[in-house]
């Protein structure tokens, strides 16, 4: 029962670092494709504006994922992190690069070693979600197992490849609608079309992806694949296309704001999908979420842990979020550090 | 030699790696973690004072403090995720044995930084619009999220020294698991006291330092005065408390660590009026080579009186405690830091002393020369802290309950030597970045201080692709409020 609901919350937990990070990687993936110095100046403008304030709270929802793995599934985490030793750290390795360009583009000011620090910053926004989609769909591929070593063909096959490529389009579609709502947001016009265009565009390459990984299908992932067609999941998967169409018509219309809400419904659907279709395995179909739950002790106290949490942060995380949307929240200028 | 050879037939090949990617990515990190856990309470100490007494330098140092607070906590977060994916990446035995039985502080952290995390971006980025008080008060908390989430890290910490709270079935497999007695285990108190007080005095003397090089350079105004005397006086109280609370730890750490301590102080027989060594190296056959002998006071300090008795090293079998080298190594840091310690107490006598007699800083150069030199000195003491506890529990992971080698990935020597070749280069840009960009804002404040920040502000590589950001929308320049001022 607690063991349920610990891998329940672990869920939402992936699902909010899917949103929250997904913005940022997006972001980094537009800066990426914002073409030179020069074309690129005023994309590159808003997507430093819009995602300074936030980005760190975003990227500590994986540190959530980690303990939540290793504290109430340990085996779990023992078996994914031997398994997939080689994307992990690679996603890791990127983790270090991006998270570094990034907060160390804002302070330089010297042409060429922005440039430096941006390109670190954008190609790592690409490859770290990247290789971790590939995690999630080597996990789903059920070719993950207690006591598997690391070795490619555990990651380098369709499904794994295909969920890659699915998480690196879900965050340039989130990317791309949130920054079409910022551009909005910061009175840049001009940024408004330019990045509806590529929300637009994004939304079709994940609707895409994800037909072709839905129909190419390898006979590993037949228990992921049967629950995502089928039942729940199945509703959900069809939730969350209806979520990406509505997505598509509202950033076109002058209500764009809702946009943000359901591009994010769009992301945290497909998690849930995923989700519902392996249960009840933690690893299809080698460990249950009953087999991999640590001590009953521990799962309790990590739900009482959370619920005082809760109480500490939902306060300041809404305080955070109200501030940031009305426009309170400003970084420091050189003038305001000179006198 | 015959032990060495057999331990290390014994060893995988990929512990080697993984020991020294862990050790390189841990010292890259624990040296941030003191600005990460101190820097907001020093600049929030700063910054009441600018709001108390409408101190317009005062408010400056704050801003850029918080200015420094948001590079150093974005690599700070960076290089701490990586270590958290290290427990998977190297240690997935002792994860995924272990984690649930100790895991929960970790939760605690996780939580604790969450909040920090959101603190700090108000923080950060409510200097310009939110009313000044409100401000001050939206990051009074900081201190207190940042001292819970050390909570979290050093109780795993503690339970890896002395693990407690849970039973042993058949299998081996850890069952009963009691989270209280796992939280606060034998070391966490002695433990988290030390490393908190660490964490605030280290912050104090490290940005102290920097402004101790300013004045050293001939730059006395006030900005520098306070820039050096608010963080130096925050150091300067906790010195003494820190001085008790390392003499008590050790005192912990001998009876609740024996073997660490043996190795801390190069105890190989169990004996009474045991001597106290200075330095010195451990042979394998037990002697020790070089150092200060001191007859007795091993055991007074560990006791009080000459025949207290002292575990020595030989008390357990050769591969149930850590070899001559690391004995040394645990040795030569727990005798640095206790030497740093002793030292830094002397420079705060000076420093009061000045203080009671005159109500003045210290004239005399070598003061702030021996105060610029603390912070790196702080630095190192940290450094030494960390080795001290970490390689005092050789060969072990939890102690006595399973080894360093046991916990290590299978994944093959190779890819962990290729990680780690990896992750060298990409730290040694980052930090290398790091600093390079906390001197050019250094740079650039001189010159603002000096007068020529407009020849600055329109130089051509302004021009980013970035920028230009938008005026400010304060007013008329006549108008312009200095952030956080009530002006």
């Amino acid at each position: 029962m607690t063991a349920n609901v610990v891998s329940w919350i672990l869920l939402l937990a992936i699902a909010a670092y899917a949103c929250g990070g997904g913005v940022d990687y997006g972001a980094g993936f537009w800066d990426l494709l914002a073409g030179g110095a020069d074309r690129g100046k005023r994309p590159r403008w808003l997507i430093d504006h819009a995602m300074a304030p936030v980005w760190e709270v975003n990227n500590v929802w994986l540190i959530f994922v980690l303990v939540l793995m290793w504290t109430g599934f340990p085996v779990f985490f023992q078996t994914v992190f031997t398994a997939l030793w080689l994307p992990l750290a690679l996603a890791v390795v990127g983790m270090v690069l991006r998270g570094a360009g990034f907060a160390l583009r804002k302070p330089t000011r010297r042409l060429a070693e922005r440039r430096i620090y941006g390109a670190v910053f954008a190609v790592s926004s690409l490859l770290t979600p990247f290789f971790l989609g590939v995690v999630i769909g080597s996990v789903a591929s059920g070719r993950v197992a207690p006591g598997t070593t690391a070795s490619a063909d555990v990651w380098a096959n369709t499904t794994s490849i295909t969920a890659g490529l699915l998480t690196v389009a879900a965050t340039a579609f989130l990317g791309a609608v949130f920054l079409t709502v910022d551009a909005r947001r910061f009175g840049a016009h001009d940024l408004v079309g330019y990045f509806r265009l590529r929300a637009w565009i994004s939304s079709a390459a994940l609707l895409v992806i994800g037909v072709i990984g839905l129909t190419v299908t390898d006979p590993h992932a037949s228990y992921v694949h049967h629950g995502l067609t089928h039942g729940v999941g199945l509703v959900l998967v069809i939730v969350a296309v209806v979520a990406l169409a509505v997505t598509a018509w509202l950033v076109a219309g002058t209500a764009a704001g809702w946009a943000r809400y359901s591009s994010v419904a769009v992301v945290a659907l497909l998690v849930a999908a995923w989700g519902f279709a392996q249960r009840p395995y933690l690893v299809p179909t080698s460990l249950t979420v009953q087999q991999g739950a640590g001590a009953s002790a521990t799962l309790q106290w990590m739900l009482i842990v959370a619920a005082v949490a809760l109480v500490l942060i939902g306060p300041a995380l809404v305080v955070l979020y109200r501030l940031d949307t009305h426009g309170v929240l400003e970084p420091l200028t050189d003038e305001d550090v000179a006198k | 030699m015959s032990t060495a050879a057999h331990l290390l037939a014994n060893t995988p090949a990929q512990l080697l790696p993984a020991r020294e990617l862990m050790a390189f990515t841990l010292a890259s990190h624990i040296l941030l973690v003191p600005l990460g856990v101190a820097l907001p309470f020093v600049t929030l100490v700063m910054h009441y004072r600018g709001l108390r007494k409408a101190d317009p330098v005062a408010l400056l140092l704050a801003r850029r403090w918080s200015a420094v607070m948001a590079v150093q906590f974005a690599v700070g977060i960076v290089t701490g995720t990586v270590l958290s994916f290290e427990f998977g990446l190297l240690w997935p035995g002792m994860m995924g044995r272990w984690g649930d039985v100790f895991g929960l502080g970790f939760g605690v952290e996780a939580w604790a930084f969450f909040l920090e995390a959101i603190l700090i971006a108000i923080y950060l980025y409510g200097w310009r619009r939110l009313k000044p008080w409100t401000h001050f008060w939206l990051g009074a908390p900081l201190p207190l999220a940042a001292l819970m989430g050390a909570f979290g890290i050093i109780a795993a910490n503690a339970w890896m020294n002395t693990p407690q709270g849970f039973t042993l079935d058949a299998s081996g497999k850890p069952v009963n698991v009691s989270v209280q007695q796992a939280i606060f285990t034998p070391m966490f108190g002695p433990q988290y006291w030390h490393f908190a007080v660490a964490m605030f005095l280290t912050a104090g003397y490290v940005v102290a330092g920097v402004y101790a090089v300013g004045w050293l350079r001939g730059r006395r105004d006030r900005y520098h005065r306070l820039g050096f005397t608010v963080p130096f006086t925050i150091a300067a109280i906790l010195t003494p408390v820190q001085f008790l609370l390392g003499d008590n730890i050790a005192r912990q750490i001998f009876h609740k660590q024996p073997i660490k301590f043996a190795a801390a102080e190069l105890v190989w027989d169990t004996d009474t009026h045991v001597p106290e060594y200075l330095f010195g190296r451990l042979q394998e056959d037990g002697t020790v080579k070089g150092g200060l002998k001191i007859p007795q006071l091993d055991s007074i300090l560990a006791g009080f009186k000459p025949d207290t008795q002292i575990t020595g090293l030989s008390s357990v079998a050769a591969d149930d405690r850590p070899t001559a080298t690391q004995a040394t190594i645990v040795h030569w840091s727990f005798d640095i830091m206790a030497t740093v310690g002793s030292v830094l107490i002397l420079l705060v006598l000076w420093y009061a002393w000045c203080w009671w007699r005159r109500r003045d800083l210290p004239k005399s150069r070598w003061f702030f020369r021996c105060a610029a030199v603390a912070g790196v000195a702080s630095l190192v003491t940290v450094e030494c802290g960390w080795i001290t506890t970490e390689v005092g529990r050789q060969p072990w992971i939890v102690y006595q309950n399973m080894r360093v080698s046991e916990a290590v990935t299978p994944t093959s020597a190779g890819s962990l030597w290729t990680m780690l070749g990896i992750v060298v280069a990409v730290y040694v840009l980052v930090f290398g970045a790091f600093l390079s960009v906390l001197l050019k804002m250094r740079s650039r404040w001189r010159l603002a201080d000096s007068g020529s920040a407009q020849e600055l502000a329109e130089g051509p590589e302004t021009d980013t692709p970035y920028g230009p950001r938008p005026e400010p929308a304060v007013g008329a320049p006549g108008t312009h409020r200095a952030p956080g001022s009530e002006q």
